[in-house]
């Protein structure tokens, strides 16, 4: 592989039709279709008694309005996606409630009308009567069980595991020192800047199904939709468009409107579009980060750990569609860059009366960094010891990869390290950060973390170069803004000895590539990544075997270069890639592009070894090889890449006001190879804008009925630029050995460790104890008073 | 009203928002809609050259006046705007749904200030909301802009 | 997150505002609508008519009267920000917009909207009671002054009867020296507490279902300020202290 263009600071292919306004999102797309409008539940956990739709129906502009009885799969549970052994009480909701609701936001009926104004008309009109239920919120209060939030769930207990390395209570016993912490994470939302969209068309004369949705995952939702409709996966189009920001919760089979849209879409013979507001966004939307954690530790005078258990309840919200994956991330992902020879946790998974949970940038891992991080601090605090020191002392080295954690992880696999440098990672940011600076309430704050990424189980891809030269590349999972035509070109580009400018890519499009997985969990650089460089480099073996033939050469000794296949060391010995694309495709019709070179009396070598028998050398397409020149190739990787990071900040916290200011933030960064620079710093420092956000100002309110106070961007405070200082970033890079590029993912490390490094510094800044997420002014006021 | 130079009939529902005429009844889907609470910014555009929500504004009454959308800042062919190709070489956009309003607003703050400090472009671009950049690099942009604007 | 139906009127004398505020039930003005329109979009604000005001003929002017700035009520908060004759005269006016939620609100937000609102957190309520202004307000039963003193009655509410039109707001010539500060989660939010000084005189917004004026030197005494997410009755009255203590230190 040449690198001309793999780890440049290629500049973004996407940008222009963005910025010209001419991006395509799912709520761009009209063609006349209807608009639709859910009625929600106003409970949090409420029996309903009576649903009345007739005024509704009535109104003039109105379509169609849905209840469950009026769907052919009301009474059907939405699919548990990732069960699981210890998922002993897995339960999913329905499209639309009819008997009980357990969260406020979950949806009871679906109005299609001529616009969303009159189908909030008619969404007034619907009426539902309720009879209230004991409110189960917070996991605490699940875990007490005083009542339940699914009659046939004892306990409001979901899943329970525990995993054990070593001899923890024989370890603990013998420790010289011993501590027991507490430590509380609060819940946050995502909130993309576009909220979620879906429109659909049903083709009658095709029986054809064509789904724009705003989701991480068109090709799961077209296999969904095929199964519930009993349509062959052909006939069912799912597309992500231009996606605005995603960062977990766009990934989720179903949302009650990826089933809804489709089938009003079906019934009514009319597009059909439903476009989320972005009130709804808060309470319809999965949610993450609620957790509780006792842990015990035991460690020497040295500050060395010798021990730690953690026993964690973890908010799942009201139902568990997405299973036990957080929880068993964070077990998984506790332990971090430190070495800890007896391990424990255990976790409840608690149904609660919330939205229900699923991965939010990060998953699992903030909340695992902090109650890691605190700990340790902790620990220095207790023998007076460097917090800094004390990591240093607990790090594993270099030498000891793969390390092999002895934990669960999500795919399946246990937990195995594959490289990295935690000592370097730190000493850089120590020295990045440098001194303290001058004045009262100044505190430091510093967390390494360790990030699984890239987990299977596949992508695909499909590389073809067009008889013009240009390229065409396409994979099934889709971009909420991570560059991927970007990337992708790149990694394509350098296959194939072709301008980055020459490769267009498709993405999130089962019309052009239907196989594959999604957007999550930094997996795309990993799998779709090293699937474009497998695909691409099957064409430019292809493309070698067919210049060959042309150049009566041998395919090893030629090169592809500047869009030349051309023989290593005589440049001017060469045929362009464009009459290759057309040599590879014997044509009876020359249709133009150059296709008559390809047709039938071109004088010319016939490729292959001649067959036996008289006078006819081998056939126009040789034998075992398919017209074109394009493959399909696929990277499945054989476990996690574990990429990882220091944060380290300083901040100010006025004491009588407690507003935050953080003088400096910086970060060095391990994600492996880095495939373009650019676009790695835009990962982490919004990444870190979010992580920010998370600590100190994003905090969903939940009150004891199970009401969120703060459904709105006027109360739930996302950063503006006037909150996020400037992020100084670094690099380190620590090939993985799992996949040809060596790459890890880097989509979520920039908001890891945040809540940990700030949590650290504003104890040191107001010297209070701080156990807990996200933190406010107000919070730090009732802290101080002690 | 005139869109981006264009005279368009006036809009005949009176409670229909600015945002939603601009996209969907005259097809300008450049402008976004990220909140309808007039907190996030997306759906600014520029009403007589000075940027404002088109969410907290009724279609009629943008009767009379002046509305730029981000269409109109550089037309199909034309060369990118001088705050466009500074958001492009900083890399000032990751999804794209916020850039726009974000544009428009940079237009805006740009006419008021023509060489911004520091704590003008935060102030000048606080009042968008992004959740991919961070906001470093559109802050980059700015400073860029300025230097393309010369 | 649409508005509901409304009949809308968009009157273009101040007469005919006035006589259409007179005539309807349940009308409500539309200025600025940077408050309003959110209401409406999330359908707290169900007004059967909605009077628009931004076609009133020269209703628009920022100028000099009674030796003080009179801003009228189309005046843009973004104008008045950048007037130069506020900035001599009235240089708190210019520092309070700069507090009032961003710039792209301020270009279409007016001042005088500002006031007829309300919020209890808002800015610009408290810098007119500080300064000791008036609003000059108008109704088909003719036109009235309201001193800043009597104009807030409650969150949201004012003594603005339901037929008039608030066309003018008028600040002082300020005495020095003056200050406004607050504490806000994000630039540009609602204030948790916030503080004015105009010479001696002190006003407080965010603590009270009005803006109220205090007493420098023991600003919290009487204040029974409301809880929220964001701030306990406590916190709110430490930051009052707090406040008042830098603002009259500077």
């Amino acid at each position: 592989m040449t690198t001309r263009w793999f780890g440049a600071p290629v500049q973004r292919v996407e940008d222009d039709r963005l910025l010209r306004g001419h991006g395509r999102f799912t709520d761009d797309i009209g063609e006349g279709a209807l608009e639709c409008c859910f009625v929600r539940s106003p409970h949090a956990h409420a029996r309903i008694t009576s649903i009345d739709v007739a005024a509704a129906r009535e109104l003039p502009g109105v379509v169609a309005v849905y209840t469950a009885a009026d769907l052919p799969f009301g009474d059907v549970d939405l699919p548990l996606l990732i069960p699981h052994p210890n998922l002993t009480h897995g339960r999913t909701q329905r499209c639309l409630a009819s008997e009980v609701v357990r969260y406020a936001g979950e949806a009871v009926a679906f109005v299609v009308a001529d616009s969303r104004y009159v189908a909030e008309d008619a969404a007034d009109l619907v009426q539902v009567e309720y009879e209230p239920l004991p409110v189960v919120i917070t996991p605490e209060v699940a875990a007490a069980a005083e009542h339940l939030v699914h009659e046939d769930v004892p306990g409001n207990v979901a899943a329970e595991m525990i995993q054990e390395t070593g001899d923890v209570d024989d370890a603990l016993a013998q420790a010289p020192r011993r501590k027991k912490l507490h430590f509380r994470y609060e819940r946050g939302a995502s909130s993309p800047m576009e909220a979620r969209a879906v429109w659909a068309r049903w083709n009658e004369a095709e029986r054809k199904l064509t789904v724009f949705d705003s989701t991480q995952s068109p090709t799961s939702i077209r296999g969904g939709l095929a199964v519930l409709f009993g349509l062959p996966e052909s006939h069912v189009e799912v597309i992500a468009p231009d996606v605005g920001g995603g960062f977990g919760p766009k990934i989720m089979l179903f949302y009650p409107d990826e089933l809804l849209v489709p089938f009003a879409a079906m019934q009514l013979g009319r597009p059909v579009k439903w476009t989320e507001d972005r009130q709804e966004s808060f309470t319809a939307v999965n949610q993450e980060r609620g957790q509780v954690h006792e842990v015990e530790v035991g460690f020497d005078g040295e500050g060395k750990l010798l021990a730690l258990s953690d026993d964690f309840i973890h908010d799942g919200g009201a139902y568990t569609p997405y299973g036990l994956i957080l929880p068993i991330i964070t077990a998984a992902q506790i332990p971090g860059p430190y070495r800890i020879p007896n391990y424990r946790v255990r976790f409840r998974d608690m149904y609660t009366n919330a939205t229900p949970t699923s991965p939010y940038r990060g998953a699992g891992r903030p909340h695992a960094c902090f109650v890691m991080e605190r700990t340790l601090d902790a620990i220095a605090s207790e023998l007076s010891l460097d917090r800094v020191e004390v990591r240093r002392r607990n790090l594993i080295q270099p030498d000891a990869f793969p390390y092999n954690l002895g934990v669960a992880w999500q795919d399946g696999n246990t937990v195995v390290y594959d490289s990295g440098d935690y000592p370097e990672l730190l000493d850089r940011a120590v020295k990045m950060l440098g001194p303290s600076p001058e004045g009262d309430h100044v505190g430091m704050g510093l967390a390494i973390y360790v990030e699984g990424t890239g987990v299977g189980p596949y992508e695909g891809a499909h590389v073809q170069v067009l008889v013009s030269g240009k390229v065409v590349a396409a994979t099934g999972i889709p971009s909420q803004g991570q560059a991927h035509a970007t990337v992708w070109a790149q990694i394509v580009a350098d296959e194939l000895g072709v301008d980055v400018a020459d490769v267009e890519i498709s993405s999130g499009d089962t019309r052009r590539f239907p196989w594959g997985v999604g957007t999550f969990a930094s997996r795309g650089a990993v799998t779709a990544g090293n699937a474009m460089h497998v695909a691409a480099g099957m064409v430019a073996d292809k493309a070698k075997r067919i210049a060959a033939d042309h150049l009566e050469v041998d395919p090893a000794d030629l090169e592809l270069v500047d869009g030349q296949v051309r023989v290593k060391g005589s440049p001017d010995r060469g045929i362009p890639l464009a009459a290759v694309a057309v040599l590879s495709n014997p044509v009876r019709y020359a249709f133009g592009g150059g296709t008559e070179a390809a047709t039938q009396f071109t004088s010319r070598p016939r490729p292959g070894p001649p067959l036996p028998g008289p006078a006819l050398p081998g056939p126009p397409l040789p034998v075992g090889e398919q017209p074109g020149l394009e493959a399909t190739g696929y990277f499945s990787p054989p476990g996690s890449t574990w990429a990882s990071g220091c944060h380290a900040a300083y901040v100010r916290v006025d004491p009588q006001t407690f507003r935050l200011e953080i003088l400096k933030y910086v970060v060095v960064h391990d994600c492996g190879r880095v495939i373009n620079p650019l676009v790695l710093q835009g990962q982490i420092e919004g990444g870190v804008a979010q992580g920010i956000g998370g600590a100190f100002y994003e905090r969903l309110a939940y009150d004891a009925d199970g009401q969120l106070r703060n459904a709105s961007f006027m109360e739930f405070l996302v950063p503006y630029a006037t909150e996020i200082p400037p992020i100084e970033i670094d690099h380190i890079e620590t090939p993985s050995p799992l996949n040809p590029l060596g790459v890890k993912g880097a989509g979520e490390a920039g908001v890891i460790p945040v809540g940990a490094v700030i949590g650290s510094a504003i104890a040191e800044a107001l010297g209070v104890p701080i156990t807990e997420m996200p933190l406010s002014p107000l919070r730090l006021f009732e802290l101080s008073k002690g | 009203m005139k869109v981006n130079g264009v005279e368009h009939p006036a809009p005949t529902d009176a409670r229909r928002l600015l945002s939603d005429h601009l996209r969907h009844d005259l097809g300008l889907t450049g402008t976004h809609v990220g909140c309808e609470h007039g907190v996030c910014g997306c759906c600014t555009v520029l009403l007589d050259g000075a940027p404002i929500r088109s969410c907290l504004m009724l279609a009629v009454q943008a009767e009379g006046h002046e509305v730029t959308t981000i269409e109109g800042l550089a037309r199909d062919g034309e060369p990118l705007h001088p705050v466009q190709q500074a958001f492009h070489e900083c890399h000032a956009l990751q999804c794209g749904f916020c850039t726009p309003g974000f544009v428009m607003s940079v237009v805006g703050l740009l006419a008021q200030h023509a060489k911004p400090s520091a704590q003008e472009i935060d102030e000048g671009i606080a009042g968008n909301l992004c959740r991919c950049t961070g906001y470093a690099s559109i802050r980059r942009a700015v400073d860029r802009a300025v230097e393309l604007q010369k | 997150m649409k508005p509901p139906p409304f009949e809308y009127h968009a009157p273009t004398t101040i007469d005919e505002a006035c006589s259409m505020l007179g005539s309807q039930e349940d009308a409500k003005v539309l200025a600025g609508g940077q408050s309003l329109v959110p209401l409406l979009n999330f359908r707290l604000a169900r007004p059967r008519h909605l009077v628009d005001v931004n076609r009133v003929a020269d209703l628009d002017r920022i100028y000099q009267r009674d030796g003080g700035i009179a801003v009228q009520a189309l005046a843009r908060q973004a104008e008045v920000e950048d007037s130069q004759v506020v900035a001599r005269l009235c240089p708190l006016l210019s520092s309070a917009l700069r507090l009032v939620a961003h710039r792209v609100i301020r270009n279409r937000g007016t001042v005088c909207g500002s006031l007829a609102h309300a919020d209890p957190a808002s800015e610009l309520p408290a810098v007119l009671l500080a300064v000791g202004g008036h609003v000059i307000a108008r109704s088909v039963r003719g036109e009235r002054l309201i001193a800043a003193e009597q104009l807030f009655k409650g969150v949201f509410e004012t003594t603005l009867a339901p037929d008039e039109l608030l066309v003018e707001a008028w600040f002082p010539e300020l005495i020095d020296p003056f200050a406004i500060l607050e504490e806000s989660r994000r630039h540009g939010d609602f204030a948790l507490a916030g503080v004015v000084r105009s010479g001696q005189h002190l006003a407080l917004f965010g603590v009270a279902p009005t803006p109220v004026l205090a007493d420098p030197q023991d600003p919290a005494a009487g204040l029974q300020p409301s809880g929220d997410l964001e701030a306990t009755p406590e916190f709110r009255l430490q930051l009052v202290r707090v406040l008042t203590q830098r603002a009259f230190a500077a």
